[in-house]
């Protein structure tokens, strides 16, 4: 295991400039999520590391050593790709031992056989071993080929939403295995993901990326608690962020345009009028749908709550964030 | 409304359908069947008129195809020593002796040299290509595939005199190489097209996964694109194959002996001996069983290949 450095860093495609000067230090046995919408650079970021893309300008170093000049394969990086990411044609065992028998590891046989055991028992994928790739299901399928690269001993483990083409239970489990995997091992990871659970549940920290730049890096409470931008605050909150004219509620710091409010910081009680629109009971939460003065607004509610659409309930701010005119948080 | 489907055929057009090609397949098979018949027939029978459906099959065809035979008076039949085999009680049947095997063996040994080795080296040489023209940036990719397939335009035997020269010149007239070589360039342009369309649809996520996993770029392309684009190699083989083994015209102009293949060989049979139509017939039916074998041996991937692109995944 080992620190992955990238310092100024362009890749550009064409006219589109997919990952911009980025700098971005992943320590030793650091588990670090990528976040970011689509076309973000965050798939571009791991394809660097890999070696599987050659960056117009910067350095990117392993274990403090740059590795601009080595191979995929001399880099010594481990790989799970979203999708088709299993030899369609080879056994799961085959797959499994497929790194392993690679000419750079070249591993004796009665070794290959113990590492893939130990990988298929912690996958619990040991009953499916002799099966074709093409033979199993989807989650199956992944579990092999985060397996893959589980099997090896790799400075740094590069996943790229791993578990999106997951049904939600699988998820959670193999959320927590991988979580587990990881703190036992001590492997330093670096993992691409939309999910904010995901991000929140298993990073030691969280890049979040804006059209190829790092625009915040920080633990996930870090970056849930105190974003730097507007486009922070959006990406982690389930609901998203509300965010309204800053003076809605009263006086703000000078210069402030917006007023962020999470749903969960909104005092209800006193404050200004609101009228309910809708209440939805997800369970696990309810949402309040509200409107003030002509502004959409989600909050959170007691699940006994006798809230009906027509109500009128009093809300104010509780720990406010305030942004000015660009979205950059300034209070 | 009860069975009604608007994608399944209903009864009577399967029905239908069937009929038909029930029909083709007795239309196009049916000389085929007719010169093996010819190759089991007496020569007497195989131009008897009206023809012969029913008759006394005989392998006298086989035995003349493989023989070279003197006619020799009967009082001289009687004096040699007992036959040695049944071939030759055949042919003292008719009032002949052997005097040695004829060239159809090494003629048809050529045209498995010839036939297999240029459709080795074409699917060798058209993967490589393939490949490269799949997965890198080549410099002017599409005039250069454009460039392939165009040597595919003009039909090949309006070049044959430049090729004679220039097979004289350099010494390949008559030569296994010669036409190993020529085929493989008619054959080419078709092999790097079919292929690279294959390897266009083996997502690339396969080799730069291997390629992470400690392969080099070639032993990515071994061992993770070549299994999986063996569909598209076999049929490829099959449609070169069968070019090459079937090829006459420029084997009648540039083999004469040492490289001459079947297709050439098998109609001088005729003169050897008078009108040997069963010989010919047998030369013909032996010439058919590698390919339809090749073929048969392929068949699961020639399938898919045909029918390749025509749905999408």
């Amino acid at each position: 295991m080992a620190e992955v450095r990238l310092s100024g860093v362009t890749k550009r495609f064409g006219g589109t400039t997919a990952v911009d000067a980025m700098s971005l230090t992943v320590a030793d046995g650091a588990f670090v999520v990528l976040l970011g919408p689509t076309g973000a650079g965050k798939t571009t970021t791991l394809r660097l590391i890999a070696g599987l893309e050659k960056p117009d300008s910067g350095d990117i170093s392993i274990g403090g050593r740059s590795v601009l000049a080595e191979t995929p394969a001399q880099r010594n990086v481990a790989m799970v790709f979203q999708q088709y990411s299993l030899y369609p044609h080879l056994t799961v065992r085959e797959n499994l031992a497929f790194p392993l028998k690679s000419p750079i590891l070249d591993t004796a046989p009665q070794q290959i056989e113990r590492r893939v055991a130990e990988v298929a028992e912690i996958l619990r994928i040991g009953h499916k071993l002799d099966n074709k790739a093409t033979a199993l299901s989807g989650g199956e399928m992944q579990r092999v080929s985060i397996g893959r690269a589980l099997v090896r001993k790799p400075q740094i483990f590069l996943m790229d939403e791993p578990l999106s083409s997951l049904d939600a239970k699988l998820r959670a489990d193999l959320r927590v295995e991988l979580k587990r995997i990881q703190s036992d091992l001590g492997s330093t990871l670096l993992y691409v993901t939309h999910d904010q659970i995901e991000a929140m549940t298993m990073a030691t920290h969280v890049g979040v990326l804006d059209r190829g730049r790092l625009v915040q890096f920080g633990t996930p409470r870090e970056i849930y608690e105190n974003p730097s931008s507007i486009y922070v605050a959006t990406r982690l909150g389930q609901p998203r962020i509300n965010t309204l004219p800053a003076d809605l509620f009263g006086p703000a710091p000078a210069g402030a345009a917006t007023i962020g409010l999470r749903p969960e910081h909104i005092h209800t009680g006193d404050g200004r009028p609101a009228s309910v629109v809708r209440v939805e009971h997800l369970g696990d939460q309810t949402r309040l749908h509200l409107d003030i003065a002509g502004y959409a607004l989600v909050t959170l509610a007691d699940p006994h709550t006798p809230l009906t659409p027509g109500d009128t309930v009093a809300i104010r701010p509780a720990n406010p964030l305030y942004f000015d005119s660009n979205g950059s948080r300034i209070a | 409304m009860s069975g009604y489907s608007i994608t399944e055929p209903s009864a009577g057009q399967k029905w239908v359908a069937g009929v038909l090609v029930a029909l083709y397949a007795l239309v196009t098979l049916l000389p085929l069947a007719w010169i093996v018949a010819t190759s089991f027939k007496s020569p007497a029978d195989s131009i008897a008129y009206p023809p012969k459906v029913i008759f006394d099959p005989t392998i006298e065809g086989y035995v003349n195809l493989f023989t070279t035979r003197t006619r020799i008076p009967a009082d001289q039949i009687d004096s040699l020593p007992p036959p040695a085999n049944f071939a030759e009680q055949i042919v003292r049947d008719q009032g002949m002796m052997i005097t040695g095997p004829s060239r159809y063996g090494a003629r048809f040994l050529n045209s498995v040299i010839i036939g297999f080795g240029s459709t080795f080296l074409s699917i060798f040489l058209g993967t490589l290509a393939a490949y490269a023209f799949s997965r890198f940036r080549v410099p002017l990719k599409d005039d250069l595939m454009f460039f392939i397939l165009s040597t595919r335009m003009m039909p090949p035997i309006a070049v044959a005199i430049p090729i004679f020269l220039m097979f004289r010149s350099l010494g390949l007239s008559d030569t296994h190489l010669g036409m190993i070589l020529l085929y493989t360039a008619v054959n080419i342009s078709l092999a790097v097209w079919l292929l690279k369309g294959f390897i266009d649809e083996i997502p690339r996520e396969y080799e730069e996964a291997a390629l992470i996993d400690g392969y080099t770029r070639f032993q990515a392309f071994y061992k993770v694109v070549l299994p999986q684009a063996a569909t598209g190699i076999a049929s490829t083989a099959i449609f070169c194959l069968i070019f090459a083994w079937n090829e006459y015209a420029f084997a009648v102009l540039l083999t004469s002996g040492v490289a001459q293949t079947a297709p050439p060989f098998i109609p001088t049979i005729i003169g050897v001996g008078g009108q040997d139509w069963p010989a010919v017939a047998a030369g013909a039916t032996l010439f058919l069983i590698p390919v339809v074998v090749f073929t048969v041996l392929l068949r699961k991937h020639l399938l898919r290949g045909i029918t390749f692109g025509a749905v999408r995944k």
